[in-house]
C-alpha cells in the first residue's frame, strides 16, 4: 500500500498533524518548521507527480488513470481505498500544494492558538488531497467532508467580523449540500452494476458498467450536481460564500476559495457528468441557467461592495460559476477551459486574499472608502494587487485570459439559441469584472492617500514576498505556456466525452 | 431436566456470578473499608467482558427454544459490556463521594442485575423470557435513578420512570396476550411466526403489533413514547443517565430487531414497516428539533439520544443481516461517542457542579484536553469524518438503501436532512467551548484517574472504530445468526 506514490499525499499531511501535535502550544519556531517542511515536501511531491505523469503519457501509457491502487476497506459493502490520477487531478494536486505552501507563509504570525490553527489547517489539506487522489466514491465523499468541517473552527475561532454566524452558515449549507450528495452517491452505488453483478463504488468501474437506469439518472444527477454545486457556489446556493470568505482568516480564505471551491467543480464532472451522462445531456439546461445567473449576478454584486473581501468573494462566485458553466457545455474545449479556469481562479483568488490579508494587517480596515494611494506607501503589495487584478479581468499573458477564451470558444460550439443567449450573457461578465477590478485598483492602489496614518506603514516582509511570488509565478506560467496544460487536460476528457456521446 | 443446558447461558452465568461476588464482598466488609469494591468490580468486570468476547458461541437453542446462544447475541452482549465497563470507570469518582460511598455496593449490584436482564432480552426467543428480561432491566433502573437520595430531582425522575415503565410494560403485556390468543396458546417466536404466516390476519394482530411497538418503543424512547426521557435524564445521577442512554437503548434496539424480523416479519406484507416508518421520522425530527433549545447539558443529551435512537431504528427497516450488522456497529459507535460526552459532563459536574451549556463558554482555556474530547464526541455524534460516527451513519444508510424501494430512499433523505439539524446543535457545544470570547466559567481542574482511562478508551474508539474496518466486518459476519430461524439450532 505504501509503495503507491499517491497515498503519500494523504500520509504527509497526517504526519504534519502528528508533528504539530508534538509541538509545544506556543512554540512558534517548531510549529513553523513542521509546516514549512511538510508543505515544501508536498509541493515537491506534486511537481514530481506532474512530471512523472507527463513522462508516462509521453511514453505511450494511455490508460485512463495512472498510479492506480486499490485496497479493500469495508469488505461487506465493497468499499475500497482506491486511488488514481489523470491529467486533471494531477493539476489539482499541484494547485492544492501551491496554495497550502503559500497559505503557510501567509499565516506566519497567526494568533491566538497557533498550534490548533495549523492542526485544523492540516486536516483541511488532508481532505483536499485525499479528494483529488480518490477514485472510489466513498473515500472521495469522506475526504470531501473532512475538508469541510475544519472550516467551522478555522473561521469561528480565528476569523474576523460576524464570524460565529458566518461559520455556522457556511458549515450548515455545505453539509446540507453533502447530505444530498450522499443520497446521490448511495443511489449510484446501488445501481452501479447490472442485475446480479457486484455493486461498486469505483468510479471507473461504474462508468464502464454504465448500468444506471435513465429515469434514476435524472434524480441522481440533480442530487449530485446540487450537492457539489453548493460548494461550487452555484446560484442560489452561493450565499455562504461571501460571508464565509469575508470572515475567514487569510490562509483559510486562500485555501477555501483557491482549492475547496474547486472540489465542487471537480466533483460535478467527475461524478455527476461522467457517471450519469444521459441525465447530463437531458438536464444540463437547468443548471446552465443557474450558473449563468451566478456569473452575472456575482459580477454585479462585486461592483457595489465596499469591503475588499466581499468584492473578492462575489468575484469568486462569478468565476466559479464560470467553471460550472463551462463543464455544463459538455464539449471538450469548454470543459478544458473550465479546468484552466479552476487553476487560474484558484491561484488568482488565493493571491487576492493573501494581499487583502496583508493590507488589512497593516491598515486594520478593509473598507475601500477609508484607504487610498497605497502604491507609494507599499509599492510591492500595490504592484502585486494590480497583477492579481489583471489576471482576474483576463489580461493576455496571465492565466485568466487563457481560461476564459477557451471557455467561450468551446461554449460557442453549441449553436442553438438557448446556448447562444446564455453564452452571450456570460461574456458580459468580462466587462463587469473589468469595472469592479479597475474601480478597486483606482481607489485603493492609485489615487490620493486617504489616511495620513497610513504613511508610516511598511512594505511586505520576506515571508509575504515568498508567498506572493510563488502565486504570481504560477499565474504568469499558465498565461505564457498554456499549451502543455491544455494537452494534459484534454486527453483526460476523452472518456467523459465518449460517455456523453454514447448517451445521446 | 438436563442441567448441562445451562452451559449455553455462559454470559448470563458470568454476570450472575459477578453479582454474587460483589454482593458478598459488599455484605462482609465494614462501611469504612469499601475502598476495594470499585477496583474489584471493575477488574472482574473487565475480565468477564474479555471472557464473553473470547468464548465462542455454542450456537445452541435451549429450554425448547426459549433461549438461544448465537454469535450475534454474544457480540451484542460484549459490546454492551464494554459500555458498562466505561460507565463503571466514569462513575468511580461519583461513588466515592460521602453520600454514595456507603451504598456503592448497591450501585454495582443493581447495574449488574439490569445487565443480566438485558442479556436475557437479547437472547430470548420466547415472550415470557423476554418479559422477565425486560422487567429485570427496567425496575432496578428506577432504584438507580433515585440513587441521589437527597435530591428531589432524582426522586421525581424515579417516580416518572417507574410509572411510565410499568405502564408501558402493561401495554406490552396486553399486546403479547393478544398474540397468545392468536397463535393458539404459544409464546415461542417461532410458533407465532408460523401462525401469522398461515393464519388469517385480524384486527387483534394489528393491535398487538401497535402495543408491542409502544412497549419496546418506551425503552428506546421513540417518539411518541419519549416523554419521560428528558426529565428522567435530567434528574438521574449522571452516571445513571449515561447508562440509560446507551446500554439500555442498545439492548432494546437489538431485541426490537429480533422480535420484528422474526415474529412479525410476514404480517400483512410489512404492515409494521409503515408504522415504524412514521415512528422513525417522528423520532429523528422531534429529537433534533427539541435538542436545539436545550440549555441543560443532560436534557440536551437526552434529546440528542432520542434522535440517535431513530437512526439506530433505521437498521430495523432493512430486515436484513446487513442491516442488523450495521445497527450493531452503530450502537457500538454510539456507546463510545455518547459516553465520551457524558464523561466530560460528569467530570465537570463532579468538580464544579455546573451543568448548563453556557457554563462551557471558553472551556478550552482551562481544560484543553476535556474540550478536545468533547469536540471529538460531538463531531462523532454528528457524523463528521474521519470519526467513527460518520462511518456508522453512512453504513446504516447504505444498508437501508440496499432494499430497492423509493420509500426507504426518501426515508434516508429525511434522515440525512436531519443530520444537518443535528450538526447545528452539536456545533453549538463546540461553539461554546471554542468560539465564545471572555474568560472560562469553569476553573481548571485535574480529572480523576479512572475518568482519564475511560476518556482514553472512548476517544480511541471514536478515532479508530471507523478507520479500522474489522469490527464492522465482524458484526456483518455474525449478524446472520440472529436472523436464522431457530429450527436450525434445535
Amino acid at each position: 500500500m505504501f509503495s503507491n506514490f499517491l497515498i503519500w499525499f494523504v500520509i504527509v499531511p497526517v504526519i504534519m498533524m502528528a508533528g504539530l501535535a508534538c509541538c509545544g502550544n506556543d512554540n512558534m519556531k517548531a510549529i513553523r518548521t513542521v509546516m514549512v517542511v511538510c508543505s515544501t515536501v508536498l509541493l515537491g511531491m506534486s511537481i514530481w507527480i506532474v512530471c512523472e505523469f507527463l513522462h508516462l503519457r509521453a511514453a505511450g501509457d494511455t490508460s485512463e488513470m495512472l498510479f492506480t491502487g486499490s485496497w479493500m476497506w469495508y469488505a461487506p459493502l465493497n468499499i475500497h481505498l482506491a486511488v488514481g490520477v489523470d491529467g486533471i487531478s494531477v493539476l489539482m494536486l499541484l494547485l492544492s500544494a501551491i496554495i497550502v505552501f503559500a497559505g503557510t507563509f501567509a499565516s506566519w504570525k497567526i494568533n491566538p492558538l497557533p498550534k490548533n490553527f495549523f492542526l485544523w489547517f492540516a486536516l483541511l489539506s488532508t481532505g483536499v488531497f485525499g479528494f483529488f487522489i480518490s477514485i472510489d466514491m466513498f473515500t472521495m465523499f469522506m475526504f470531501y467532508e473532512v475538508a469541510l468541517i475544519p472550516m467551522y473552527l478555522l473561521i469561528g475561532v480565528w476569523g474576523t467580523g460576524r464570524k460565529e454566524y458566518s461559520a455556522m452558515k457556511l458549515t450548515l449549507m455545505l453539509m446540507g449540500g453533502s447530505a444530498f450528495l450522499m443520497l446521490g452517491l448511495l443511489g449510484i452505488y446501488w445501481h452501479s452494476a447490472p442485475a446480479g453483478g457486484e455493486h461498486t463504488w469505483n468510479i471507473l468501474q461504474i462508468a464502464h458498467n454504465n448500468s444506471i437506469d435513465p429515469s434514476w439518472q435524472n434524480l441522481l444527477f440533480c442530487f449530485t450536481f446540487v450537492g457539489f454545486g453548493v460548494l461550487g457556489a452555484m446560484f442560489p446556493f452561493h450565499t455562504w460564500s461571501p460571508d464565509g470568505h469575508a470572515c475567514a482568516p487569510t490562509a483559510v480564505s486562500m485555501l477555501h476559495a483557491g482549492v475547496l471551491m474547486k472540489l465542487g467543480g471537480y466533483g460535478c464532472f467527475r461524478i455527476a457528468i461522467y457517471l450519469l451522462p444521459s441525465a447530463a445531456q437531458e438536464l444540463a439546461w437547468i443548471f446552465i441557467i443557474l450558473t449563468g445567473i451566478s456569473i452575472v449576478y456575482g459580477a454585479f454584486s462585486a461592483c457595489v461592495q465596499t469591503d475588499l473581501k466581499y468584492i473578492n468573494a462575489y468575484s469568486s462566485v462569478s468565476h466559479c460559476g464560470m467553471v460550472l458553466f463551462a463543464i455544463l457545455m459538455l464539449n471538450k474545449t469548454a470543459m478544458t477551459g473550465g479546468i484552466l479556469q479552476m487553476l487560474s481562479h484558484g491561484l488568482m483568488t488565493a493571491l487576492f486574499f493573501a494581499l487583502i490579508g496583508m493590507i488589512y494587517g497593516r491598515t486594520h480596515t478593509r473598507d475601500i472608502r477609508e484607504m487610498g494611494g497605497l502604491m507609494p506607501i507599499m509599492p510591492y503589495l500595490g504592484v502585486c494587487y494590480m497583477i492579481a487584478g489583471f489576471a482576474s479581468l483576463g489580461l493576455p499573458g496571465l492565466s485568466g485570459f487563457v481560461a476564459e477564451m477557451t471557455i467561450f470558444f468551446g461554449a460557442f460550439q453549441d449553436s442553438d439559441i438557448f446556448h447562444r443567449i446564455f453564452v452571450i450573457a456570460a461574456t458580459t461578465s468580462i466587462v463587469i469584472t473589468a469595472v469592479y477590478i479597475l474601480r478597486v485598483v483606482g481607489k485603493l492602489i492609485l489615487g490620493p492617500v486617504k489616511d495620513e496614518h497610513h504613511r508610516q506603514l511598511t512594505d511586505a516582509t520576506w515571508w509575504e514576498r515568498l508567498s506572493t511570488v510563488t502565486l504570481i509565478a504560477c499565474l504568469a506560467g499558465i498565461g505564457f505556456f498554456p499549451n502543455w496544460l491544455n494537452e494534459t487536460i484534454q486527453n483526460s476528457f476523452t472518456p467523459i466525452i465518449n460517455a456523453l456521446n454514447s448517451a445521446l | 431436566m438436563d442441567y448441562s443446558q445451562f452451559g449455553a447461558m455462559l454470559p448470563e452465568l458470568i454476570i450472575l456470578g459477578l453479582f454474587f461476588i460483589v454482593f458478598l464482598v459488599d455484605t462482609f466488609t465494614k462501611d469504612g473499608e469499601k475502598k476495594f469494591l470499585t477496583p474489584v468490580t471493575a477488574i472482574l468486570f473487565a475480565l468477564s467482558t474479555i471472557a464473553i468476547w473470547i468464548i465462542p458461541a455454542s450456537d445452541q437453542a435451549i429450554f425448547g427454544g426459549m433461549y438461544v446462544d448465537t454469535a450475534a447475541c454474544k457480540v451484542m452482549k460484549a459490546i454492551l459490556n464494554i459500555g458498562v465497563f466505561i460507565v463503571f470507570l466514569q462513575s468511580a469518582e461519583w461513588v466515592r463521594t460521602d453520600e454514595i460511598a456507603i451504598r456503592k455496593g448497591e450501585f454495582y449490584e443493581l447495574i449488574l442485575v439490569t445487565l443480566f436482564g438485558m442479556y436475557l432480552m437479547i437472547s430470548a426467543r420466547h415472550f415470557l423470557l423476554f418479559i422477565i428480561g425486560l422487567e429485570a432491566a427496567s425496575l432496578p433502573l428506577a432504584a438507580l435513578v433515585a440513587f441521589n437520595k437527597k435530591h428531589y430531582d432524582s426522586h421525581e425522575a424515579a417516580i416518572k420512570y417507574i410509572l411510565t415503565a410499568v405502564f408501558s410494560s402493561a401495554i406490552l403485556l396486553m399486546g403479547i396476550s393478544f398474540v397468545y390468543a392468536f397463535s393458539g396458546g404459544s409464546l415461542y417466536f417461532e410458533d407465532i411466526r408460523n401462525a401469522i404466516s398461515v393464519g388469517a390476519h385480524s384486527g387483534l394482530l394489528i393491535c398487538a403489533l401497535a402495543f408491542v411497538i409502544a412497549g419496546i418503543g418506551f425503552k428506546l424512547s421513540l417518539v411518541p413514547f419519549h416523554l419521560w426521557t428528558a426529565d428522567v435524564y435530567q434528574g438521574a445521577p449522571t452516571a445513571i443517565t449515561s447508562y440509560l442512554s446507551v446500554i439500555s437503548k442498545g439492548s432494546a434496539a437489538f431485541a426490537f430487531f429480533v422480535i420484528f424480523v422474526q415474529v412479525f416479519g410476514t404480517l400483512y406484507s410489512g404492515l409494521w414497516e409503515w408504522m415504524m416508518y412514521a415512528v422513525i421520522i417522528a423520532t429523528i425530527t422531534v429529537g433534533n428539533l427539541f435538542a436545539i433549545r436545550q440549555k441543560n447539558m443532560k436534557r440536551f443529551m437526552a434529546f440528542s439520544s432520542i434522535s440517535q435512537a431513530g437512526y439506530i431504528m433505521l437498521g430495523v427497516m432493512t430486515e436484513s443481516a446487513m442491516g442488523l450488522g450495521s445497527m450493531m456497529f452503530y450502537i457500538f459507535v454510539y456507546i463510545v461517542s455518547n459516553l465520551a460526552a457524558f464523561g466530560v459532563i460528569s467530570a465537570v459536574e463532579n468538580k464544579t457542579g455546573k451543568l448548563s451549556m453556557d457554563d462551557y463558554d471558553g472551556f478550552h482555556k482551562t481544560n484543553p484536553r476535556l474540550s478536545f474530547a468533547m469536540t471529538l464526541a460531538m463531531f462523532s455524534l454528528a457524523g463528521i469524518p474521519p470519526f467513527a460516527g460518520f462511518f456508522s451513519k453512512i453504513l446504516i444508510f447504505t444498508s437501508v438503501t440496499a432494499v430497492d424501494s423509493m420509500a426507504l430512499y426518501m426515508l434516508v433523505l429525511i434522515a440525512l436532512i436531519n443530520t444537518i439539524i443535528s450538526l447545528y446543535y452539536y456545533l453549538l457545544v463546540v461553539k461554546a467551548i471554542w468560539l465564545k470570547p471572555g474568560d472560562a466559567k469553569i476553573e481548571r481542574f485535574e480529572s480523576d484517574k479512572c475518568d482519564r482511562v475511560a476518556m482514553c478508551l472512548c476517544v480511541s474508539g471514536i478515532v479508530f472504530l471507523g478507520l479500522v474496518p474489522y469490527i464492522y466486518d465482524y458484526c456483518i459476519e455474525v449478524a446472520p445468526t440472529a436472523i436464522a430461524t431457530i429450527t436450525t439450532l434445535l
